[in-house]
């Protein structure tokens, strides 16, 4: 397709020449006849692998408690947030994208959202895990939740932490349904589709019976566009609920009214360009380029440039608050920042989540898929920087010198870290074999046959 | 020998539009007892059969206002009425405290009766359903298009209702046995 079709936003989302048909068995086909690949098996292998290291690490954990770690006061907390807003933050892109792109009549987002939506998940899933294992004694973690107890008292609902517990299994769950309901219409598909008793009977199960009434798609419609105005404004809170962790805090560099509007910001840019590492590989290796066109990564790569300059914008509000608020501590972090023991960090995350992603700009660039992939890998790590240097940095100088310290990971955060990418990818690589990673009905809605004439 | 009992008769179209024109036709000649199955969403389907709205949206409303008023409450009662502790010298009932919680749990229960209000209203989940026994109706899921006339309509009859369906020009015609 040439530039100047791809510029004017006109090129097709879905690739001309298909039918229902083909649509359904392209899609259905690597789930049902497609024969699982060495590198699938290879893939996952890896990945499971590295998930039993993060069993290991946690199992360590449990025994031995969080002394294993290099956190401690005054740095305490290091890895394990750092890691789980990074991860929560990932997780914002499918909500975005299912949601919010949905209420803006975007359809481009049909053969993205599936896919987007369970990396929502799994995001979130290793980012709940952090919190949990940081408490300490994760089997106590039941207290966060308000139920009648013998101590007969009750969670205090003016800490921010509170909030949190609710606002990120909220999120789980709507997620969850979210994913799931749009399932059930390709679920029912692959019941009809598949030839295997026991896949029948279980895809069977989980489709729950449907079978495409006008009256079930009416309700369902409705739903769907219910869901999605309640994820749009949820989605947005939850980072911003996630901020307040930082910001109902009086540690300089956290007390700041910048950080709802810049940490959402930052989660979309990382979410998209975890979509992006994702949807690169898989689109190539299940021949889906007809379906996830360079339309698709060149408006990932726009939000990717427009978010970025947000979170910029952030970083410079940020300096910016430091020198003109007067407040020595204040402006103490900055110095620090720039020339303190993590000062390598500061400057790699500028590099990384400022410099890099200017080359977006090049036309060129947002079309090449390794570029994208590379430009996009850089970005997470830039992200997770930009956690480490809120975290680590502000706490490890606050207001006393005589308080202050130094952080360094032990081979058991980097375990655990490391690992929950590992069960991350585990568990994207089963979803792509076992389930539709295209919405299929959505889909078959952008085809051209699909509009009804008018008589 | 008739020992089952028929449920309805089914056509089958090739496209939404043909769908679409045939439902309007048969609920133009008064059948009301009457449903139309596609792969994917038709808007123009629903109302051809006459079915204009829902309650998907009040069942959601009424739970985003019960979540809401149900989040606020129990906090106000743990923190202000049952147990209250001075934190931060806020007073016991501080409500802009209470904000966050009370918005999430809105969206908690807005969502969660969105969904299952959806599928209680659609009966499901309902795994066997007597459509499922006409075999050609595993193509519904795929790229066909079926129109039902139920045999509880009061207008059906085994033959008439056939040869109107016929006149509409379906791919095939199937009984369906419940």
């Amino acid at each position: 397709m040439d530039d100047v079709e791809l510029a004017s936003g006109r090129a097709p989302v879905i690739e001309p020449g298909y039918t229902f048909g083909s649509v359904t068995d392209k899609i259905s086909s690597i789930v049902l006849t497609r024969p699982t690949s060495n590198g699938w098996f290879v893939g996952f292998g890896l990945a499971f692998l590295i998930t039993m290291m993060l069993l290991f690490a946690l199992g360590y954990l449990f025994l031995k408690g969080i002394g294993i770690w290099g956190n401690n006061i005054p740095v305490g907390w290091a890895f394990d947030i750092t890691n789980f807003v990074w991860w929560i933050g990932i997780g914002h892109a499918g909500t975005l994208i299912s949601a919010i792109l949905l209420l803006l009549r975007q359809s481009w987002r049909n053969s993205i959202n599936r896919f987007a939506e369970a990396m929502t998940l799994f995001a979130v899933a290793c980012a709940g895990l952090f919190p949990l294992v940081h408490t300490g004694r994760p089997w106590l973690a039941y207290w966060l939740v308000p139920y009648p107890n013998t101590m007969q008292y009750w969670p205090q609902f003016r800490s921010p932490l509170v909030w949190d517990v609710f606002a990120v299994s909220t999120y789980f769950t709507i997620s969850l349904m979210f994913w799931f309901v749009g399932l059930i219409p390709d679920l029912a598909t692959l019941r009809d589709r598949s030839e295997n008793r026991w896949a029948q009977m279980i895809y069977g199960m989980l489709a729950m019976g449907w079978r495409g009434s006008a009256r079930h798609w009416h309700r369902y419609e409705t739903m769907y566009l219910l869901l999605a105005g309640l994820a749009t404004p949820l989605v947005l809170s939850v980072h911003t609920v996630v901020s307040f962790d930082f910001a109902i805090g009086i540690v300089p560099g956290w007390h700041t009214t910048i950080f709802p509007p810049y940490f959402v910001a930052g989660a979309i840019y990382s979410g998209f360009a975890m979509v992006l590492m994702l949807a690169i590989p898989i689109r190539k290796l299940y021949g889906l380029e007809d379906f996830i066109t360079d339309r698709h990564l060149q408006n990932s790569a726009k939000v990717m440039l427009a978010t970025g300059w947000i979170v910029a914008y952030g970083y410079g509000i940020e300096a910016f608050m430091g020198w003109y608020s007067g407040n020595r501590y204040d402006s103490f972090l900055l110095w620090n920042r720039l020339h303190g023991p993590y000062a390598f960090f500061y400057w790699m995350l500028l590099f990384c989540n400022i410099g890099i992603p200017q080359v977006l700009w090049i036309r060129k660039l947002r079309t090449s898929t390794v570029g994208l992939f590379l430009i996009s890998l850089v970005i997470l790590v830039g992200m997770w920087l930009e956690r480490f240097v809120i975290i680590v940095i502000s706490l490890h100088r606050d207001f006393l010198t005589s308080s202050w310290g130094m952080y360094y990971p032990t081979r058991w955060d980097w375990m655990t870290f490391l690992g929950t990418i590992g069960m991350f990818l585990a568990a994207m690589f089963l979803f792509v074999r076992i389930l539709p990673m295209i919405s299929i009905f959505e889909m078959r809605t952008l085809l051209p046959e699909a509009e009804v004439k008018p008589e | 020998m008739k020992t089952t009992r028929i449920y309805g008769i089914m056509a089958e179209f090739d496209s939404a539009s043909d769908l679409v024109a045939a439902a309007r036709k048969t609920h133009e000649a008064g059948y009301r007892k009457i449903d139309a199955y596609s792969p994917f969403p038709v808007e123009e389907l629903a109302e051809a059969i006459g079915f204009h709205t829902n309650r998907v949206a009040r069942v959601t409303l009424i739970g985003g206002i019960a979540g809401g008023l149900t989040g606020y409450l129990m906090q106000y009662w743990m923190n202000a009425v049952n147990y209250p502790v001075v934190i931060g010298g806020k007073p016991p009932h501080s409500w802009p405290a209470f904000i966050p919680i009370t918005f999430e749990m809105t969206i908690l229960f807005g969502g969660i009766s969105a969904v299952l209000g959806m599928l209680a209203l659609n009966g499901l989940p309902m795994p066997y359903h007597p459509v499922f026994n006409v075999p050609r109706f595993a193509m519904a899921t795929k790229d066909r298009f079926f129109l039902i006339v139920f045999s509880t309509d009061p207008q059906y009859s085994p033959t008439s209702t056939r040869q109107f369906l016929e006149s509409l020009g379906p791919r095939s015609i199937s009984e369906v046995l419940s």
